[in-house]
């Protein structure tokens, strides 16, 4: 034991510690404040026997309460289905081509549909629907395999191009690489150019439209206004899914092209394709 | 050196039993009570007929549809401004009514004061008047006490569960809450609020009272910031009370205070009544001059502490200007009352300015009192005030019944449509600020073609429910090849109309072309 030194001036014990002749006063913490410090100690030891807190080799401990976020949030998540039973239900059984005239039911499913776009949708055709170079752009008037309401719902249901439902929309182009050559491809994407824009040569489009009656009129139409049943692009329009110049329609002709969309069936509930088959039509292009 | 404990930073609380007092003051303080507990109380009852779709209280604060209906004004979420203008008007008025009179929103209308005053008043018709009161307290808890006390405490708790109540009456229906409340169907909410303003209103009323003002308020620390010597405040006149006393003390005061006038005219300057400030190379603050009246017997003071007993925070105004006293001027009125049975003069402890302490020891009338209010001071204050109130005034009656606000969707910023034309979409939230529903058109106008359409709607109008705000979202297009269609940026006018009304709003917007 070392020997407790008293201060002269103030009388309190010191710590023994001294800088330059200056001694350290060994105040006592105030009592209030140790107490908290106690029942702070007190109140952390049955805090982690009461709520999940040791890590263990697998997992933490569960502790006595039972108490989880995750179940937590999966009854909330449970109780606010529950309250919207009644939707969901008149949604699931609702005819989807008059949806649209069923106000409150269209903005439920309306608003249910954009959270699911964008937890499902958003990482292919952009978080804003506008798509991206391969990815069709949901807010214009254009549509490949159809812009109403049950060919909305069928697209999101079953994909397009997988091998994953048997009823996915199928076609493909062939690979023109193969077939043609380079002046027929040339010519052929002249042609393609003069359908929708007044910037040609008329003389290599001329032979390129006698290519494309050959070969591509029987998909994309004589007028090159595609085939919603083969999914087959409207070619004469200003909308272009890979892009509309002579380079890229050349690798579209030359290599083709092979657009896939998974199933959404298998993975998404009822209520969900068809709120999200009404959020796409809501966006400006349905038809 | 001895052992010192360092001293002890907490001071026990002096209880303290206010007399009852009569006079002017007091009865003026009565009818304030009346008057803002009434206003407290009954105001959630007041009706107001607003039409079928709106309640029919006439002060509403809704904060489930978040609207705020006071009277004939409706104020939506977004015309929070007339909330921060009346306090904003609030704050200078405090700052007015402190530079001008001093203390008076803590001594007449502050809510602690009203309620303690409330509290107190209870506690004389059950415990009786200040002596009585003391007696009980010094007392052993008999049953004769416990009876009292308990009394007391109930009596308390019933106005602390009203007062309570009341405030929840301000955010809801009043009667359908009641009927609630009382079956037990009201929101946990209401009860919680209810139970935490019944606290705070029993243990502030009847337990802390003065220690509110004292030590948790900051306004009474705040006040020296506006108080000059200009204002009029609750003031001792020491130059007429002194030397204190009665009879033989009296007498015996006369003597000392002659003795020590001499004393210190003898002394010359550097001398004084009081121990002078203790600035080196500066001389006292009080000369060696006689103090008006020393020589001349004793004061009209007789010491009778009526001006002590009756002061709700335990303070002795004669001891001149405290942090503690609230002016609450009932010691004016317990001095007056013995002024005029001993056939003094009213006013030993008055309102009064502290600048005519001068004028007045030397016998000297004081200033009017108009002109220490009118000062430069609470003439800026006024003026600010009322420039405020005019322009809240000024945009209440402005305001339109019919608003929108545009929100451009920017993800993408515009969409190519297989003709070529060039479409923007834009959010528009149309708010109907009238009880009714109305009929809207939409319609822009801008030096560039640009045409508009109503996402799922067929005609450009649409109905807007009443009092609601509805979200439409509309599509501007600019026709394939024009230069609004292949510029960067064109700037374009929403306008929503009421036809019928002939009223209508506007917002400028841009329209985002393709940029070549």
């Amino acid at each position: 034991m070392t020997e407790r030194k008293k201060d002269d001036v103030t009388g309190i014990e010191t710590t023994g510690h001294s800088w330059d002749g200056i001694e350290e006063l060994n105040t006592p913490l105030p009592r209030w404040w140790l107490w908290t410090l106690y029942l702070t100690i007190v109140w952390a030891i049955g805090y982690t026997i009461a709520y999940p807190a040791w890590p263990m080799i697998s997992g933490a401990t569960t502790g006595l309460m039972g108490w989880s976020t995750r179940a937590n949030i999966a009854a909330d998540i449970k109780a606010h289905e529950g309250r919207n039973a009644d939707l969901v239900a008149s949604l699931v059984s609702a005819d989807m081509q008059t949806l649209p005239a069923n106000a409150d039911l269209n903005r439920y499913a309306i608003a249910r549909g954009g959270a699911v776009f964008r937890a499902n949708c958003s990482q292919c055709h952009g978080s804003g629907a506008a798509g991206a170079k391969g990815y069709p752009n949901l807010l214009d008037d254009d549509w490949l395999w159809g812009g109403d309401m049950a060919a909305i719902d069928y697209t999101v249901r079953h994909g397009i191009r997988n091998d994953l439902d048997d009823d996915a929309r199928y076609s493909q182009m062939p690979a023109f690489g193969d077939i043609l050559d380079r002046p027929q491809i040339d010519a052929v994407v002249e042609y393609v150019v003069s359908l929708s824009s007044d910037e040609f040569d008329a003389g290599v489009a001329d032979t390129g439209a006698e290519v494309y009656a050959d070969n591509c009129s029987v998909c994309h139409g004589d007028a090159g206004l595609g085939d919603r049943e083969l999914g087959a692009p409207n070619i004469a329009d200003a909308i272009w899914l890979y892009g509309g110049d002579r380079a890229t329609l050349y690798t579209t002709v030359e290599k083709s092209r092979f657009g896939v969309m998974p199933p959404w069936g298998p993975r998404l509930s009822e209520a969900d394709i068809r709120a999200v088959s009404a959020y796409v039509h809501s966006l400006g292009g349905g038809e | 050196m001895t052992n010192q404990s360092p001293p002890s930073l907490y001071a026990a609380r002096e209880p303290i039993f206010p007399r009852r007092v009569s006079g002017f003051f007091r009865r003026f303080k009565w009818w304030i009570m009346i008057v803002t507990l009434g206003i407290y109380y009954l105001t959630p009852w007041i009706r107001w007929d607003r039409g079928p779709s709106l309640p029919d209280q006439a002060v509403l604060v809704d904060l489930a549809s978040r609207r705020f209906y006071f009277l004939w004004i409706e104020i939506w979420p977004h015309e929070f401004y007339f909330v921060a203008g009346l306090l904003i008007m609030a704050g200078l008025g405090l700052f007015l009514f402190t530079s001008a009179l001093g203390r008076v929103w803590c001594g007449y209308t502050c809510p602690q004061t009203v309620w303690t005053d409330l509290f107190i008043l209870v506690e004389r018709w059950i415990e009786g008047d200040r002596n009585a009161r003391v007696r009980l307290h010094k007392g052993t808890w008999t049953a004769h006490k416990v009876r009292l006390r308990l009394t007391k405490w109930a009596v308390w708790m019933l106005i602390a569960i009203a007062t309570g109540g009341a405030w929840v009456f301000y955010f809801t229906d009043a009667p359908t809450l009641a009927r609630d409340l009382v079956t037990g169907a009201a929101h946990p909410a209401a009860y919680i609020t209810i139970a935490i303003l019944t606290a705070t209103t029993f243990i502030f009323g009847g337990f802390l009272r003065e220690q509110i003002c004292i030590y948790m308020c900051p306004w009474p620390r705040i006040q020296a910031a506006m108080m000059d010597a200009d204002t009029i405040t609750v003031a001792y006149r020491e130059w007429r009370g002194e030397p204190r006393g009665k009879g033989n003390v009296r007498r015996r005061s006369k003597t000392e205070a002659i003795t020590a006038a001499a004393d210190l005219q003898a002394a010359g300057p550097g001398a004084a009544r009081y121990p002078g400030t203790p600035y080196p190379d500066k001389a006292l603050q009080v000369g060696g001059k006689i103090p008006a009246g020393a020589d001349a017997g004793p004061g009209d003071c007789i010491d009778c502490m009526a001006c002590v007993n009756v002061c709700p925070m335990g303070i002795d105004i004669r001891n001149g200007q405290q942090m503690e006293c609230i002016t609450c001027a009932l010691c004016i009125d317990a001095c007056d009352d013995v002024m005029a049975k001993i056939g003094k003069p009213r006013g030993l402890i008055d309102y009064m300015a502290l600048s005519d302490e001068a004028a007045e020891r030397a016998g000297d009338p004081a200033k009017p009192l108009w002109k220490h209010i009118l000062r430069p001071r609470t003439i800026l204050y006024t003026a600010i005030w009322s420039l405020i109130g005019a322009g809240l005034i000024y945009a209440l009656f402005i305001r339109s019944d019919i608003e929108l606000t545009v929100s451009p969707v920017r993800n993408p910023t515009y969409v190519t449509l297989s003709d070529g034309a060039v479409r923007n979409i834009y959010d528009v939230r149309l708010r109907n600020k009238l009880g009714e529903a109305r009929t809207f058109t939409l319609s822009l106008s801008s030096d560039a073609a640009l045409g508009i359409e109503l996402a799922g709607q067929q005609a450009s109008t649409l109905v807007v429910p009443a009092d609601a705000t509805m979200l439409q979202r509309v599509y501007v297009t600019a026709r394939p090849g024009t230069p609004a269609a292949n510029g960067d940026m064109t700037a374009l006018r929403l306008w929503v109309e009421d036809i019928v009304a002939d009223t209508r709003a506007s917002k400028a917007t841009t329209f985002n072309g393709r940029g070549e």
